[in-house]
Formats: C-alpha cells, structure tokens, sequence
C-alpha cells in the first residue's frame, strides 16, 4: 500500500472556508410569499455535499427551507436542482469543487412546490402513462414455474444501459424545447421509447412508436441542442439515443 | 372532512406496496397507494446487489434449489426465522424472478463458455454451460452456499422499482405521492384505513379501505449512521405500535452492513465481495481468513459487521478524522469489471470520495442497515392482533429474516411478499363480512385527534427542539444500541430516550405554517421515532443471549433453551414511557431444520432441550422416506406448501430438474 493511501482522509484537503449559499426562495402555497434570493452562511467541512449543507441550514438557521432529498446517495433522482445555474444531483456535489459563492435555484419546467422543491414526481408519471413506459406483451398470464425466456446478454446490458436514467428531471429542465412546448417528452420520454424499442419483450412497433413520439412534441420537436446529453447525472447516451429513435420516426413518417 | 373510500390501502409505495397493489388489483379490487416521495424514488431503488432466487443457471449455482436456499436463510438468521414463511418465501422467489423478467427487467444473463473469476483472491476460470446460455445469471453473495444472486450489473433495486412502478402505472393504479399516513383508524379489533396528511398543502384526509397494508420500509433513520435514505425513519412500524393493539416484533434484531463508506454510511454493495473484493487493515493485510477461515469475507453480515469492529478494536484501524475504518479492496477485480458490474460503487466512490476504485482502496465501516423487526404478521401477511391490517417487506415481521437477514434476501422479500400477500389480501376483501362498515363517529374522532396533536405542535408554547432531540436520539442509538452491547450501556440508552420522549412532548416549533412544512413534519415523526427507539433498547436490553446481528458482550453465547422466542412491543397506553414487552415461542419440534450451528461464527450455543428430540425425529423420517424425492421428504419433516396462494404452490424448472418430472 501507498504512504499516500495510508495518510488521505476521504473528501479532499481539510479547509474551513465559509460558504455564501443564495437560494430563491417561495412559497406558492403561503399568499405572503414572494419570491426572493435569501443568503446564508455555513462554515465549510470536510466532505461537505450540498445535502449535508442544506440539511446544516435546513437544522441551524432556516427550518422553512423546502428541498428533497431521499437516498443522498446519487441513486433515486430526487434531488435535482440548478447548482449555479446548471441542472445537477445536489447530493452528490461536494462544496470543496465549487467557489465560496453558491446559487441554488429549483429546476425550471417543473410544477414548484416551495423553494427547491419541485414536482418532478407528477411530471414523470404523465410522462410514463402517456408514453405507456411499460413492456406491452402478449399474453397476460404467464406459467410462473417454467424457465424464463432467454435473452441474448449483451442486448440485456444494452438494455440496462438505458434503463438506468433516474427520473431526475435535468435533461428536462435542461431542454430548450420543453421551456417552450409544456407536452414535450424531454430526452427521458425518447431514451425510456429507445429502451422499450430494444426490448424483444415488447411487442410494440416502429409504427406504434410513431403514434407516441411522431410529432412535435416528440422527436420532432427536439432542437438538438443537446443540453440534457451534457448534464445527464448518469451520462446516458442520449445524443445517439434521440438521434436513432428521430431517425426510425423519420422512416415510419415518410 | 375528506374521506376517500377504496377497498386496499397500501401505505408505502416501495417494492413490497406495488407488488401487493397489483396483486390485489388484479384481483378485481381498487388500490390506493400512498407515498412520501415519487414511488421511484423509494429506497428500493438502493438495493444494488441482488436478489436470491434459486435459478441454478450459472454453474457455481448447479444443485442450488429451495431446500438450499432454505437453509442458508435459516442459519443467516440464527433461527429466528419462521421457517414455514422461509418455506413459502424460497418457493416463491423463483417465481417472483421470472415475473419480473416477463415484465421487462434486464436481469443479466449468462454467456456460455469460460470467463475469469476471483474467488479467494485467486484468479479462477469457470465454464459455463451452452445450456444456461441467456437464461438469469447468478452471482456470489455472504452466507449462500450457491450463487444464487440474481442480479441487473449493481442496479438491480432501480430496476426492480422502475419495472414494478411502470407496471403499477401501467395497470392504472393510484398513487397519491407526496402524503403520508400520520394514524391509522381502527376500533381495537379492526383497522378500517388511516388519517392521511398531504405533505404539499397539510391537509388531513381520511382514508378508509377494507384492507390496510403497511409497506413503509425499515428504521435505519433511528441510527446516526446508517445506509438508509432519509425517508426511512420506521414511521410504518410506529403508526401500527401507537394504535396500542397491534405488535412490532424483535425490534432489537438490526442489521449492521459491513462496508458503508466512512464517513457517509452510504453503501458499498456485497457485490464487492461477492464478487471477490477484499477486507483489508491498517497495514494492507487481509484479516478475515483469521477469523473465519472457511468464509472469509463472505460470512454472513452480522459476522463480518463483528469481526471488523474486533480487528478495529485490537488497534488494527485506519486512523482518519472521523474515526477508525478499514479498506475495502476491489482493486483486484479490475477496470473492466467495476466499470461493467460495479458501476454504481465507482460513481459513488467519484462522488463522494474522489476515489477511483479501481486504483485505490475504499474507506469503510460497518453502519446501520437494515431492520429485521416490523409490525408482527402471520404468514398471510395479517397482523394476528388488529385485523385488516397488513404489512409486507422490511417494514413487517413476518418472519423471514430473524435476527439476522441475508444479503440478497431483502429486496427479494419485497416482491415475494408482495405476491404472497397481495393475494391474501385480495382473499380478505372477497369475504363478503369484510366490507367497510365504519362507524363516521370514529373516523372523526381519529381525524380531530391529529388535527389537534398538529394544532398544538403549531401553536403550543413547547421549547424544545425536534432537530436535536432526533439527533440525540441518533446518537444513543448507534453509541449504546450498535453493534456490541452490553447491559449497563442499554439500560442507560432506555433511561435516556424516555427521557428524550417525555421532552418530545414538548415540542416547539419556529415555523408555523401549517401547509409544507419540514420543521412540523420533524416534529411529529420525532415523537414516534423516539417511541420505536425505545421498543429496538428495550428488546435488546432484556433478550439476555446473542443471537445473529443481537451481540451481548455480557451474554455472548446464544441461548435457545431461554430465548428461542421472538420479542413483541406493544405501546398499551399512549401516557407510557416505555412499551410492554412480550414473547412468542418458537416450537423446536415443528421445525424442519432444529438449532445448531450455522457453519460460521462462534460454535458454542446453548442447546433447547427439545432438540435432540426433535433431530432424531428427522433422522428416522429421512430413513423411512429413502428414495423418495426431495419434495416428498420435505412434505413429511414440514407440510407448508397449502399454507401458500393456489397460484403460487406450483414447483420451479431447472436445468437440472425439469418440471415433468
């Protein structure tokens, strides 16, 4: 083992700056509110992610202060926000990669439930059921006690690639397009068809994909801009994904 | 008052409440879920490893069946599992697999031929068969005697969440996110559903259902450092603890994960070790072969949990600022399988350490993980003491885990439960006598009472903290309640946290907006944490043995003779400060495997009198059957398999046992 291996404590240098957080805060349930930037001062730690900041806060000097975290761990998607005005996974960014300053901000796009927290939840699920985000099979009812169909398992990762995104909301909040068209699928509705159209599963066809993302709410609509590619917290191919689904879309619609 | 009728009300909206609802659904019944939090984003997404299922399909899994699976459960759990619930759950978690596989999951897949592993640190060639090629594959995990681990690469939770959240949706059930049940409605002898706050506008709801299941995960939040999300904070067990009727069981049975990253707690998933990652000290050196030599790194959790902090405890640590830990070394897997298989630990080891795994060691500690107690079940998943309440998962007792549960095994529950109990619910809601018929009165009654609990936490003249006094709370727990305990310890953690509940009463808050409002929401569910803190001390302090994850360093032996019983808390009067305990025994001669030892750990144990009884009964039944099959000898030592739904009784093809025979 290394000497530096033995000596380096997890989470970087130890240094004890402090840190400026400006977060936009409101409240569109308490008529009083307006909305506002509120600053506060927290003394930097080693280690330090946004969750555990904003939970010192949240403790310390502001209980009103909305914002959701749930596995703080970079896994359920809950906790996207704009960090300095880039969508990204708070939990999961350490203060000691940042400058002293630091703006938070809630994802644009989304329905706002109060300071950082947005309705990404409500969102998704209008998403998944009118995209119908499930494997459409044949028969319903299948003999539990049998062997399982086989898959080919270099399709069952290719699949797995793409069914990692986590809901999480920045390539959405991230899309020009959604800004301006409030039915658009975002990158996560095309990348979820992607990942359906490779399933051998799912008895759906180009056509019936066509009905679901054949317009300009769909892939037609995207700008290719690419931002969601760029912030995507689980760097999913979406560049490429977009790019294949638009042209079999492209194919069907002639 | 707004009251919703449905006929199953799932609280929770994790793997085990999703199942359950689209079991009963299916059954021509209406579901409502309720969920703090987008179901996706439920803790069950966390499970990275795997969940065990006896395929058999790789060839370090050949001869794996139920009877297998069986024993390593019941030996993991130091026999205090429910060994026909560990019957009905082995049978049905095959089943459970392949559902999941017709409904889309990328569950990875064998490639036929040989491929390089690392058992024992040693490289190895394996060759799979032709025969397997695409089927479920199988990975290594603690305390299995097969690789029986089925796995999608290290996101196997998110998946298994995604695939039945998107069926959930698919067959249009309903679930309200962002509430939270804060009481259930019962009479005493019936559960008829629960007042239900919505955690955007504060508004209280009655929900009233034939049938309420609990599915609210575990209670790792009692602990300060713990794997858990932040919204596992044990609040199902307590809403069914203060109905003063139904029993949470062996709350003091909590699983420490061997390898949350320090100072964090957030997982490094056994995969790493399943899948040949190393223990390693202060001086690089591998010390677990030391400890035991025939499992190693892959003894079961409690064991592994124990052996560490021993090797930290002989000053055999890693000196940092937040205390001593270990390394977890994968570096010997190489690049290509962390970045292929082990792809979450290497974005977390990114994120959080600034670490790449496959260059470096990761710094670990055991932490709270997992939580064996729950709201008491019978096998139906029904509470034998309010009825129409049920509960499935990590938040029931049911009682697969005992005091110890294996790697793999829980998100496996999740489903197998949900399957199980999904039906047996969908049964009580057929009885025509099960029909909600609620008296309004009582549901009013309910809805004021927590109406004024909130009124007077909003505007009552409390002046104490919900903040600190959840963190105090954290912190007996893990300091006296952790991994090794002793008497004195717990019976100042018990002093303690009642006094920390009688201070709980006396909440004040800063904030006083009654719609989203963090600060108010700390404040109720500190009040019931602090009452399940006290049933997990409690327990602990009384069960004078050790027995799985339950180590008593004043009484280090396990003790069947006294203590082959399972504790039950309930909470009788709400003006207590601590819960009435009680036990339930556990009958040696129905077992189907008796006491002994479980192949790892200590071997010194104090036997129940009845067990040398019991094996040579076993003995002779095993004599007299010779020749018969495999289900048949079991059929005579165990009947179990009419305990289960019609459509779940049915035995699982292998490759090495096809169904017509």
């Amino acid at each position: 083992m290394s000497d530096e291996q033995k000596n380096t404590a997890p989470g970087g240098q130890p240094r004890q700056r402090m840190l400026n957080f400006h977060i936009l805060r409101y409240n569109p349930q308490d008529p009083e509110s307006k909305p506002h930037m509120q600053s506060y001062q927290l003394e930097e730690t080693e280690g330090m992610t946004l969750f555990l900041a904003l939970s010192e806060i949240r403790e310390h000097q502001d209980p009103t202060l909305q914002y959701d975290f749930v596995c703080r761990a970079g896994i359920c998607g809950s906790c996207s926000m704009l960090i300095n005005g880039r969508p990204g996974l708070a939990c999961r960014t350490l203060t000691h990669e940042m400058d002293a300053d630091i703006t938070l901000a809630p994802l644009p796009v989304f329905e706002l439930i109060g300071d950082l927290s947005v309705n990404t939840g409500k969102w998704m699920h209008g998403m998944s059921e009118r995209l119908e985000t499930w494997v459409h099979t044949k028969e319903e009812e299948i003999n539990l006690s049998k062997a399982e169909a086989r898959m080919d398992p270099e399709l069952a990762e290719q699949i797995y690639e793409l069914d990692r995104c986590v809901e999480c909301g920045s390539c959405v909040a991230a899309c020009g397009t959604a800004q301006m068209r409030k039915d658009f699928v975002g990158a996560v509705g095309m990348n979820k068809l992607a990942r359906f159209r490779l399933d051998p599963r799912d008895v759906r066809t180009d056509a019936d994909f066509y009905e679901l993302v054949g317009d300009d709410n769909g892939v037609f609509g995207c700008m290719s801009l690419l931002a969601c590619h760029d912030i995507c917290p689980k760097e999913l191919p979406l560049q490429s994904q977009i790019a294949f689904l638009r042209r079999k879309m492209a194919t069907i619609g002639n | 008052m707004k009251v919703i009728f449905t006929d199953v009300l799932v609280i929770g909206g994790g793997l085990a409440g999703l199942r359950m609802g689209i079991g009963a659904k299916r059954r021509g019944h209406e579901v409502i879920v309720l969920s703090l939090v987008p179901p996706k984003r439920s803790h069950s997404a966390a499970a990275q490893g795997g969940m065990q299922a006896s395929l058999a399909n790789v060839i370090k899994g050949q001869g794996d069946n139920e009877d297998v699976h069986f024993e390593d459960t019941v030996r993991g759990s130091d026999w205090g599992a429910d060994q026909d619930v560990a019957r009905m759950f082995v049978n049905t978690a095959p089943k459970a697999a392949r559902e999941l596989a017709s409904w889309g999951l990328p569950w990875s897949r064998v490639k036929p031929g040989d491929r390089q592993v690392i058992i024992n640190s040693q490289k190895e060639t394996i060759t799979e068969r032709e025969e397997a090629r695409g089927l479920i594959a199988q990975r290594d995990f603690g305390g299995t005697k097969k690789w029986r681990t089925c796995y999608v690469a290290d996101g196997t939770g998110h998946s298994m969440l995604y695939t039945a959240s998107d069926r959930a949706i698919g067959e249009g059930i309903e679930v309200h996110e962002r509430t939270e049940a804060v009481a259930l409605i019962h009479d005493g002898k019936r559960c008829y559903g629960a007042v239900v706050r919505d955690l955007i506008t504060g508004e209280l709801r009655a929900y009233l259902a034939k049938a309420t299941a609990i599915a609210t995960g575990g209670a790792g939040r009692l602990y300060r450092v713990t794997t858990s999300a932040v919204i596992c904070e044990g609040i199902g067990h307590a809403l069914a603890l203060e109905t003063g009727v139904a029993a949470v069981g062996n709350m003091e049975a909590v699983q420490f994960h061997p390898t949350g990253i320090v100072p964090v707690g957030i997982l490094m998933t056994e995969g790493c070790r399943g899948d040949g990652g190393l223990l390693r000290d202060v001086d690089g050196y591998r010390f677990m072969p030391d400890y035991e030599p025939e499992k190693k790194e892959l003894a079961s959790r409690d064991v592994v949990s124990r052996r560490m902090e021993e090797h930290i405890r002989k000053g055999k640590g890693v000196k940092s600022r937040f205390g001593d830990h270990l390394w977890l070394d994968v570096t010997l897997l190489g690049r290509h399988h962390i970045e292929h298989n082990l792809r979450e630990i290497k974005e977390i080891c990114e994120s959080f350490l600034g670490i790449d795994p496959a260059e470096k060691w990761i710094p670990v500690r055991p932490a709270q993980h997992y939580t064996m107690g729950g709201v008491r079940t019978n096998h139906t998943g029904e509470s034998p003491h309010l009825k129409g309440l049920f509960a499935a998962g990590e938040a029931a007792c049911w009682d697969l885990h005992g005091f110890n549960r294996l790697g793999g095994n829980s998100v496996s529950e999740t489903v197998v439960a949900g399957m199980i109990v999904g039906e047996f619910i969908a049964d009580f809601c057929d009885k025509p006598e099960n029909g909600v018929d609620v008296p309004m009165g009582l549901v009013e009654e309910f809805v004021e009472r927590e109406e004024a609990k909130l009124k007077a936490l909003l505007n009552g003249k409390g002046t104490e903290s919900a903040f600190k006094l959840n963190t105090e709370m954290q912190e007996i727990m893990s300091h006296s309640v952790g991994i090794f305990r002793n008497g004195k310890a717990l019976q100042d953690a018990v002093d303690h946290l009642q006094q920390l509940l009688v201070r709980s009463r006396n909440i004040g808050l800063v904030s006083k907006h009654p719609g989203a409002n963090p600060e108010l929401v700390a404040a109720y569910r500190t009040q019931k944490m602090i009452k399940l803190a006290l049933t997990v001390a409690c327990g602990a302090l009384q069960r004078t043995e050790s027995r799985g994850a339950h180590a008593r360093e004043d009484y280090p032996h396990r003790d069947d003779q006294n203590w082959l019983k399972r504790t039950l808390a309930f909470w009788r009067d709400e003006k207590s400060t601590l819960p009435d305990l009680e036990y339930e025994t556990l009958d040696v001669m129905k077992m189907e495997l008796p006491p002994g030892w479980r192949g790892y750990g200590t071997k010194d144990y104090i036997d129940h009198s009845d067990t040398a009884k019991r094996m040579a009964e076993i003995d002779e039944i095993k004599k007299r059957m010779e020749g018969k099959s495999r289900h048949d000898i079991q059929n005579a030592l165990m009947p179990f398999r009419d305990k289960l739904p019609d459509v779940l009784r049915g035995f699982n093809e292998r490759i090495d046992e096809p169904l017509s025979k």
